[in-house]
């Protein structure tokens, strides 16, 4: 779990900050895009036209390209605006929530019945 | 004159969403939440409020980084579910009420609060989905709506203390509205759970029933803590307990808690249900039915 630091204060935390937004601004403006199908299917039809078109850096490109969640937290992206692109590839905050934790589905969903007991 | 008679509280997950356009109320993953709702559909067909204000977040339908109030009152006579990215079936629209919705904005301007107005305004399943909870299967929904967002997305958040006053500010607005109307309040969102970072998952239950508890009697006592000390504490989407803080505000001083709900998991979330009832409103209802 990453540290907590002055500016981000709850360990394995990024609160999204003005520091946050700026530095995602392109990358949540692609993903606030995915609202609507036909940007879904433009950017599977060619996925570096379409980051191109939103003046992706080369950090959100990358994590884009690696479909690694905190990677694109790391680049500024929103959670809210990152269900979006995840939502593309049909995957929910669980599936996420797993991967950020370096569990498996199974073992994320698991975790979470287990903290209702 | 315009009566306040309660308030719902409830947790508003895009899986609740899906699990309605489904049909999958009577699943046991969702059965204990879904089933949290009789008591409160027994309470709405006694009790028939006309409008529901609404105090939720928007998670980038209507609202973009590019301009993000802190609060935004919608002004609008209609507002439109729509696509949030996974494709859902939009939620039939919600009927709004302009006239209660400039009383409200009058209101809390007077009181010092800058709000944004929205005469035109898309509400996403954080206002849809508890619409469609407390009214399920009735077209057109049996209430008009005033939404009212709050910025639980883009820190610097506004504080619990000022979310609390906001709701204050919009209980007197309601109250001072001259024609006869019953309202009921609502709160989305909440509670613990953090989708994001390698604390994904994160739930607080002990957190959540004191919340529970001080949201009855002692709502004052939620502004003692910071943001950050409440995503700390309620995980980094847990703080969308501003809205509900919100909805308490509106109801003013004496409140009965007619029915909870505490289930933990949907999704990555501690879900909740909470039924309080304005106590001059429920006794003015006593009263009428003997």
């Amino acid at each position: 779990m990453s540290k907590a630091t002055t500016e981000q204060p709850v360990a394995g935390t990024t609160i999204f900050t003005g520091t946050e937004a700026r530095k995602g601004y392109a990358l949540n403006k692609m993903c606030y895009s995915f609202n609507h199908a036909e940007n879904r299917a433009a950017f599977k039809q060619d996925e570096d036209a379409y980051c191109a078109r939103y003046g992706l850096n080369a950090q959100q490109r990358e994590a884009i390209r690696r479909r690694n969640v905190l990677d694109l937290i790391a680049a500024g992206g929103n959670v809210y605006y990152l269900a979006k692109f995840a939502g593309i590839f049909g995957l929910n905050v669980q599936d996420l929530g797993a991967q950020q934790t370096g569990m498996t589905v199974q073992a994320f969903k698991q975790k979470l019945v287990e903290a209702g007991k | 004159m315009a009566q306040i008679i309660g308030s719902v509280c409830m947790s508003h997950i895009p899986m609740i969403g899906m699990a309605i356009n489904r049909g999958l109320q009577q699943d046991p993953y969702f059965k204990p939440f879904f089933d949290g709702f009789a008591p409160v559909h027994r309470w709405l067909e006694k009790t028939r409020p006309d409008v529901a204000v609404i105090f939720y977040n928007d998670h980038g339908l209507n609202f973009f980084l590019d301009k993000m109030p802190t609060f935004a009152i919608g002004a609008a006579p209609e507002y439109q579910n729509a696509d949030e990215g996974w494709g859902l079936k939009p939620f039939e629209p919600l009927p709004g009420d302009p006239e209660l919705s400039w009383k409200i904005i009058e209101g809390v301007v007077a009181d010092e609060f800058d709000v944004t107005t929205c005469q035109e305004m898309q509400v996403d399943h954080a206002c849809a989905v508890p619409v469609e909870l407390l009214w399920p299967n009735t077209t057109p929904h049996p209430v008009r709506v005033v939404p009212i967002m709050v910025n639980t997305v883009q820190h610097p958040l506004p504080s619990a203390k000022r979310c609390l006053a906001l709701g204050q500010a919009v209980g007197r607005a309601i109250e001072a509205y001259e024609k006869d109307l019953k309202v009921v309040v609502l709160g989305t969102g909440g509670l613990s759970h953090q989708l994001d970072g390698t604390r994904a998952g994160y739930i607080n239950r002990e957190f959540d029933h004191l919340c529970l508890d001080r949201l009855i009697d002692k709502p004052e006592a939620l502004t003692r803590y910071s943001n950050v000390e409440l995503v700390d504490l309620a995980g980094t989407q847990g703080i969308e307990l501003l809205n509900w803080i919100a909805a308490r505000g509106a109801l003013g001083g004496n409140v009965s808690e007619l029915h909870r709900t505490y289930h933990i998991p949907i999704s990555n979330t501690a879900s909740a249900i909470q039924l309080l009832e304005n106590r001059p409103a429920r006794e003015a209802r006593l009263r009428r039915t003997g």
